[in-house]
This record gives structure tokens, C-alpha cells and sequence, in this order.
């Protein structure tokens, strides 16, 4: 990239609107991706040169490759507008959405593009990410009294703070970062900062019944995370995951387990029992 | 004997995961049924998580006038009357219902000061009639729908793409593909099939449409003997975004214009003015299209082809809780802070309101044991589709197309014969573009595809362009005998392309073949050459089959709407 790169590295500060006028990229300019390759037994990075266009995201270079250079590239996308989750890789090294990451935040750097590296690799860019999809499913789903078939009241400020938890994407970035799953191999005792995010939408929801604190407690291993908010920093949605989901988790299952009077308080005061119904 | 491909056996088997894949595999468990659900990604990622604005539904929480029978008028006339009247009705019966049981299921909306589900006006609604959860409803919808699913006993199959259904002489009897993450072939057995694999914006260059649209189902669908209808309809989207390039064609909800956005040509006229002056911006979706596409043409555009869409005027705080996304999307994708500046917009190819011929209340298309529901589905929405109708018809009819598809299933006396044959010659066609050292490129082939869509079946077309584009569609049909792919059956994009690019191309013929036919400018189908609605036309659904390899156009008759469903509309004219 010969230009469009003067501003440097300064994402979040770039001023609205100025930046087309300011720095058109030349006409014949050109980046060098690295980009993984190889799968299941080995690979390496290959380079790519890109032609850069205004507003170019790194997943627009990676169809380019496709398109244009070679077409057995392998990579996940879908709505390529930060909806569905499925274009996460590493961008220089940073945890990133491919469809979201301007090329011209690099300033011209090269850029290195590699799988998320939590989950095995299945080919190129794309990770074996099914044990999501596993842990998902030994997470009690919601579940309402019986009988109790609505339409419900549900006043906007018992279900405020849910809306947060609802956005996730699903993208897994912050599994990626989480070091308890990515440092220890601890897929097999910590769920991740993704589930304790569902965990938390389920248990805070006034109309929920279920009770996971025993879930989170043993298997879902929510002790493993001590706090030190790498996935919030690189969710993509800006979801609180910590503040707003992890730290009520792990105040419930102290109560559950160290102060059974105050969760039975709660229960009876708080979360179970919406206003106006 | 180890098999050449992985096989699967299932009472129903559910193609696709969006909104209409997920309820209709809810649905048909819940009948009993055993069921498979395959979708092209990974789970959770189709198609209807881009869906933003919300969920039609006559719920009457905000205007309590409301009821079905608005519904029902509205649709009726954003479809031009072309619709099937008795989807129509079931739809905007049943639609309230199918939202309260998403809330059931865990799903969360906005809501009113008193705890209610919020609505929100939209394009030709009457009232207010959007359930949503700011401006990411879609979302909302799929996840709910996926955790429901995942805890009802449905095997998901994810990341497989099935190229062709299986039919034991005229009977459904299973779907053939194969898997991305491994390459390996798959078969499934299965006594009946729901299409819900959603429609085929990726014909066009400038689209909302994710990679995934390509169609197959409805193409799967007419190569094994089913009709297919209303194919020229084919909906622009009034408001995409347009710059950068990259983002061209990205959709901007249209819950912008109905929490009171404005549209301005470069001259900062509010055109909607000429145009609609009662609904003004809030106009069906064909109407303001084609206002901005006018505007553009008649050189009132802004500088990139569009017109500006403002909504600055509502406050930071407002558009940031409504429509987060939006703010997000302009902010990181186009450097546009929406709260002070208005984005530029023109139109996108959004949606098919032309599919596969459906009975209305059960989804049965004319291949028995094939059943389809959700935008692969033709009928509901006729010549023009109304905003947040979609996500209701995706969850009233997948609903009711997994129902029966288990009922014929479990009806069935004798289980249909999955044939090796028609699957080895599936494969034979898969393989293909390996077998060359040299021939045409998919990408290649797929953008040239994209500019004849666009030149000749856009938004305005005319007689002589359209028989142009056919003729370039066939021309393009003999290229793509002869594609080539490099690499194995192993998660290789070029490869999968080339079998897509075999849908799209057959459906593109069907678009062109109808577009032809329909001489006549009715909701999405604008013919320069024929600019008037022709009453006889208002009376007839075009229709394409196949018979002895060749793709022949038809018409049946719209059916006619009893006196009682009549009278609705008219007192709501
Ligand atoms: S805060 Fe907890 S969940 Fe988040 S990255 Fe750190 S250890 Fe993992
Ligand atoms: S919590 Fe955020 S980072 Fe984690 S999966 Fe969800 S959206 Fe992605
Ligand atoms: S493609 Fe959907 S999040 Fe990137």
C-alpha cells in the first residue's frame, strides 16, 4: 500500500468523513498479505499482492485472492457487515472480524493474516470450531415456569441489561483470547468467555427457572477466569463480558455454594420475579 | 463395505438453517418425526441474521387498531394482488402467534413503557406493526430459534452443501452433496424434504445478499419436476449502502426511515414528496427504489449514485439504542458518524419474492414429499414484499411446512428408495472441474453473470434488454460446461463455486424467460416498454417447469379472493 497510510496506526481516532478526501490511495496501490495456508498437517504464510481500494477491509482482500490469485483460498464469511460472527481470524496477531478490519489502519504494514488459534485447524483460515457448538448444548436452555404461556409483561428495566448478552455474534474471538482456553488447552475445564455471556442471558432473564450455578461451578469451570478481561477487549459487539456477565456469575455461585441463604434470598427477591405480571 | 459416501437416515430432512430451516425442523420433531438439518455455514450464521427491521405481526400493542385483517389488506396491496390470498390470510392469522411463541422460547424484544413487545411503523405498514429488538431482529430470531432447536433432538449437520434431491420415481427420497470440512460425499435418506434454503440476491453485483444465496434449493427444486412461480419478482431494496465499494450493496434497515429518517437528493430536496407525498419515505419498497433510481438517472444524485438518507435529527442517544448497528456500520465501514452526518444510500437487490410453487397452508410443493417454506417459497408476497413480512413468513409457514412433511413421513406406507445412480451422477457433475487442466473460472464466469443480471434484469428493464440478457444467460450456460477448479474437494471455495454457479444460472434463465413474459410494470417488475399495470396481468402468476430438459413459461390463474377477503381491501383503499 504505497499510501492512505499516513495517519498511521491511530484507529479509533480517525475524524469522519475527511479521510476519503485526504488520502486516496494511487490508483496502482498495493498491499502484500501474508495469509495462512496449509491444514490439518501443516502450513506456512504465503504472500499475496492486493490492490488496495478506499475502505478496503481485509476480507475484501481475501476474496480478491480468491477471485483473482488462488481460488482453493478457505475462509469463513457471510454477511460481511459485523452481523454473523463467521469471519474471525488473527490480523497481525490481534484477534479480529476480517469484514470489519480496515486495510488502511495497518498504514501500509504488511499485513499477516492466520486462523484463530484456539481451535484445531481445518484448512487455511477456517478452525474446527464444533466444540462450541458441544458446550452449547450441555447448557440447560431457558425455561420458563410451565404453564406460564404468556404474552408476558416484561418491563424494560428487568430486561435491560439482557439485551447486551443477546448481541453476541457468536464469533469466538474471545474464546480465542481467553488464556485459560488458550494457553492450557482448558477447552476441557473452562467454558469461555462466549458461554458465560449466554449463561449470564439465561440466568438473568425474569422469567427463567433453571438453575445452572452447579454448571458453572463444576463443569462449565467459571473459577478458571481470573478477571483479567482480554475477551472484552477484542469483542467485537462491545459486550461487558466480565463487569456485566462474569463477576454476577461468579457472586452467584458463591452464594450457591458458600452462602445458601443469600441465594435463596435472590431467588426469591430478584431475578425470578418481574414486576406487573 | 466402506461406502463412497457418508450416509444419513431421517423421516424429514430439513435443508437450511435460517429462520423457516430452524422452524420447520422444531415443528416436524415436535410431530414426531426424526429430522435432519443441514445448513451451507455453520449454524447460526444464515442469511436471516442479517435481517434487521423486525417481525410483522398484527399484535396491537402500540396501535391497538390493529388486527389481522390489516395485515392482510396491507400485504394484499404491497403484493400487487398478484399474492396468493390464502397464504395471505393464514400469514397474518397466525403471525402474533408465532412471535409470542419466540418469547416463549427465549427470544427478547424491545418493549412498551407498560412491558409489552414494542412495535415499530414500517413501508406501507398501516400501523405499527414491527416487533424488534433494535435494529438486529434477524439475530434475535436465529439464536433463539437455534438454541430451541439444538435441545429438541434435530442432528444438525453443518457446513454441507446438498446438490441435488433424490426422487424415487416421481417421490422425494433424499438430497445429495458433500461435506466442506472433510470433502467427502454425503447422502440422505429421507421420506421427506423441506427447502428452506432461502433465495438467490448473488446473481445480482449489487446485493445485501451473503455468499450463501445462490439459490440451489429452488434450482434443486425445479430439476427434480417442480414449478416454480413469480421468478421475474425480484425486490430492490431501496437503501444500501454505496460507499466505499466494498461495502456496496450492504443493506441499511429500512427501521431508519421508520424511526423517522429522511431521504434527500443532492439538490437537498425530500424527492419522496413527487413521488409518494402521503407515505413519503415510509412508501412500499418498490416505490422508493425506483424514486431514488429516477433521482439518480435524472442526475439529482449524490456524488457516489445514491441519495442521502438522514436520521441525525433524532440525537445521538436515540439512533445509538435503536439502530446500533447502523451507527456501527457507517462509523467502522464508511467513516460516517450517522448521528451527524446522513449516509448515502441506493437501491440493493434485497430479496425473491418469486420461488417455488407452494399449497398455501402446507408448504407441499408439486414434487410429492417435497415441501418448501421461507423465501425459496413463492405466493406470499407476489409482486412486492413488505418490510418485516419476511420474518413472519419464515417462521408461520417453516412451521407449517415441517408439520406436514412429517405428517406425509409418517403417513407414508412404504419408504421411498434412495437411488446410488442418481447420487454417482451428481457426482460425476461435481467432479467435473477437476477432471481440466484448463477452462473457464467460476469467479470469472459469476461476475460476468452479476453485470448481465444487472444490465438487463434491474430495476428498469425493458423487452429488448431482457431478450438480450437471456440470450447472454444461455451463452454463459455453455461457458459453465466447462469450468475449472484447482485443489480437492477439501474446503475449496473455486470448487463449490462452480456447482452455485449451475443454480444461478438456471434460475437466471427463469428470471429472464418470466421477466419476458409479463408485459406489464407491476410492483418490482418495471418495464420501461410496458410502464402500466394491465388488469389482465393482475389475474395471472407466471410459472416455469421443466419438461423434456427444457425450461418452459407458463400462467395460471391468481386465485380469486372470496367476497368477505375482498371487501377488506377495499375498505382500507
Ligand atoms: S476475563 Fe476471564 S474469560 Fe475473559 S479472557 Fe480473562 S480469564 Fe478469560
Ligand atoms: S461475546 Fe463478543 S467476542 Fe465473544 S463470541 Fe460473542 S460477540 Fe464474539
Ligand atoms: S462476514 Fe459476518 S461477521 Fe464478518
Amino acid at each position: 500500500m504505497s499510501d492512505g497510510g499516513s495517519r498511521g496506526t491511530a484507529v479509533e481516532a480517525r475524524p469522519e468523513q475527511a479521510r476519503w478526501e485526504a488520502a486516496p490511495p494511487g490508483p496502482r496501490a498495493v498491499a502484500t498479505f501474508q495469509v495462512f495456508r496449509g491444514d490439518r498437517t501443516g502450513g506456512e504464510l504465503r504472500a499475496y499482492q492486493v490492490p488496495v481500494t478506499e475502505g478496503m477491509v481485509v476480507l475484501d482482500a481475501i476474496h480478491y485472492i480468491q477471485h483473482h490469485l488462488d481460488s482453493t483460498l478457505a475462509c469463513r464469511w457471510n454477511c460481511k457487515a459485523a452481523k454473523c460472527g463467521s469471519c474471525s481470524a488473527e490480523v497481525n496477531g490481534r484477534p479480529r472480524l476480517m469484514c470489519k478490519t480496515r486495510v488502511d489502519e495497518f498504514g501500509g504494514q504488511p499485513i499477516t493474516v492466520r486462523p484463530i488459534k484456539v481451535f484445531p485447524l481445518i484448512k487455511d483460515l477456517v478452525t474446527d470450531v464444533s466444540w462450541n457448538y458441544r458446550v452449547n448444548k450441555e447448557i440447560p436452555p431457558f425455561a420458563p415456569a410451565p404453564g406460564d404461556a404468556g404474552p408476558w409483561r416484561m418491563h424494560p428495566e428487568d430486561v435491560e441489561r439482557l439485551f447486551e448478552f443477546r448481541r453476541c455474534i457468536e464469533c469466538f474471538l474471545c474464546q480465542d483470547v481467553c488464556h485459560v482456553l488458550r494457553e492450557h488447552r482448558g477447552t476441557d475445564r473452562y467454558y469461555g468467555p462466549r458461554f458465560m455471556v449466554r449463561i449470564a442471558a439465561l440466568e438473568m432473564h425474569p422469567k427463567d427457572t433453571a438453575s445452572r450455578e452447579e454448571l458453572l461451578h463444576g463443569k462449565g469451570g467459571i473459577g478458571y477466569c481470573n478477571i483479567t478481561k482480554c475477551c472484552e477487549e477484542v469483542c467485537p459487539e462491545h459486550i461487558t463480558i466480565t463487569d456485566n456477565a462474569i463477576i454476577p456469575l461468579k457472586e452467584r455461585v458463591a452464594d450457591a455454594f458458600y452462602d445458601p441463604w443469600r441465594a435463596l434470598l435472590r431467588r426469591l427477591r430478584g431475578r425470578k420475579e418481574p414486576r406487573g405480571t | 463395505m466402506a461406502e463412497w459416501y457418508d450416509a444419513y437416515a431421517y423421516d424429514v430432512l430439513v435443508i437450511g438453517a435460517g429462520g423457516a430451516g430452524l422452524r420447520a425442523a422444531i415443528a416436524a420433531r415436535a410431530a414426531g418425526a426424526s429430522v435432519g438439518l443441514v445448513c451451507k455455514s455453520l449454524l447460526g450464521k444464515a442469511h436471516t441474521v442479517m435481517a434487521e427491521g423486525g417481525i410483522a405481526a398484527a399484535l396491537g400493542n402500540v396501535d391497538p387498531q390493529d388486527s389481522w385483517e390489516v395485515h392482510f389488506a396491507d400485504t394484499m396491496r404491497g403484493g400487487q394482488g398478484i399474492n396468493d390470498y390464502r397464504m395471505v390470510e393464514i400469514f397474518a392469522k397466525e403471525a402474533p402467534e408465532r412471535v409470542y411463541e419466540l418469547e416463549r422460547w427465549g427470544g427478547l424484544f424491545d418493549r412498551t413503557p407498560d412491558g409489552r413487545i414494542l412495535q415499530r411503523p414500517f413501508g406501507a405498514h398501516t400501523y405499527r406493526r414491527l416487533c424488534h429488538v433494535g435494529d438486529r431482529t434477524g439475530l434475535e430470531l436465529i439464536r433463539t430459534l437455534q438454541d430451541t432447536v439444538v435441545h429438541s433432538g434435530v442432528d444438525v449437520h453443518m457446513e454441507i452443501t446438498l446438490t441435488r434431491l433424490l426422487t424415487d420415481a416421481e417421490r422425494i427420497a433424499g438430497a445429495f452433496g458433500y461435506r466442506r470440512e472433510d470433502g467427502r460425499y454425503v447422502l440422505f435418506r429421507a421420506k421427506a424434504v423441506v427447502l428452506a434454503t432461502g433465495g438467490w440476491g448473488k446473481v445480482y453485483k449489487v446485493t445485501s445478499n451473503s455468499w450463501e444465496c445462490t439459490g440451489d434449493g429452488c434450482a434443486m427444486a425445479y430439476e427434480a419436476g417442480a414449478e416454480l412461480m413469480d421468478m421475474e419478482m425480484v425486490q430492490f431494496h431501496p437503501t444500501g449502502m454505496v460507499w466505499p465499494p466494498g461495502v456496496r450493496g450492504i443493506l441499511v434497515t429500512e427501521a431508519v426511515r421508520g424511526e423517522g429518517g429522511i431521504l434527500r437528493n443532492a439538490r437537498g430536496e425530500r424527492f419522496m414528496e413527487r413521488y409518494d407525498p402521503k407515505k413519503m419515505e415510509l412508501s412500499s419498497r418498490d416505490v422508493v427504489a425506483r424514486a431514488i433510481y429516477r433521482e439518480v438517472q435524472e442526475g439529482r444524485g449524490t456524488p457516489h449514485g445514491g441519495a442521502h438518507l438522514d436520521i441525525s435529527h433524532r440525537g445521538p442517544d436515540f439512533i445509538k439504542k435503536k439502530l446500533p448497528s447502523m451507527y456501527e456500520q457507517f462509523l467502522k465501514l464508511a467513516d460516517i458518524d450517522i448521528t451527524r452526518s446522513p449516509m448515502e444510500v441506493a437501491p440493493t437487490v434485497h430479496y425473491v419474492m418469486g420461488g417455488v410453487r407452494v399449497e398455501p397452508g402446507t408448504g407441499a410443493t408439486t414434487v410429492p414429499g417435497l415441501y418448501a417454506a421461507g423465501e425459496v417459497a413463492a405466493g406470499l408476497h407476489g409482486a412486492n414484499r413488505l418490510g418485516g413480512n419476511s420474518l413472519s413468513d419464515l417462521l408461520v409457514f417453516g412451521k407449517r411446512a415441517g408439520e406436514h412433511a412429517a405428517r406425509y413421513a409418517l403417513g407414508l406406507a412404504t419408504a421411498p428408495r434412495a437411488d446410488d445412480g442418481q447420487a454417482a451422477e451428481e457426482r460425476a457433475l461435481l467432479a467435473r472441474p477437476f477432471e481440466r487442466d484448463t477452462g473457464e473460472n467460476p469467479y470469472q464466469l459469476h461476475e460476468e453473470l452479476q453485470e448481465v443480471m444487472s444490465q438487463n434484469a434491474g430495476i428498469a428493464r425493458t423487452g429488448d434488454g431482457l431478450a438480450e440478457g437471456l440470450q447472454k444467460v444461455l451463452a454463459l450456460q455453455e461457458r459453465a460446461e466447462r469450468l475449472r477448479s484447482a485443489g480437492s474437494m477439501l474446503y475449496n471455495p473455486g470448487w463449490h463455486e462452480c456447482r452455485d454457479l449451475r443454480f444461478m444460472l438456471t434460475l437466471c434463465e427463469a428470471i429472464f424467460r418470466s421477466a419476458i413474459v409479463r408485459t406489464e410494470s407491476r410492483g418490482a417488475h418495471w418495464r420501461l416498454d410496458y410502464p402500466d399495470q394491465d388488469p389482465e396481468w393482475g389475474r395471472k402468476n407466471v410459472v416455469v417447469r421443466r419438461a423434456n430438459g427444457e425450461m418452459r413459461v407458463g400462467t395460471r390463474p391468481v386465485p380469486p379472493m372470496p367476497a368477505e377477503l375482498a371487501r377488506l381491501l377495499e375498505a382500507r383503499a
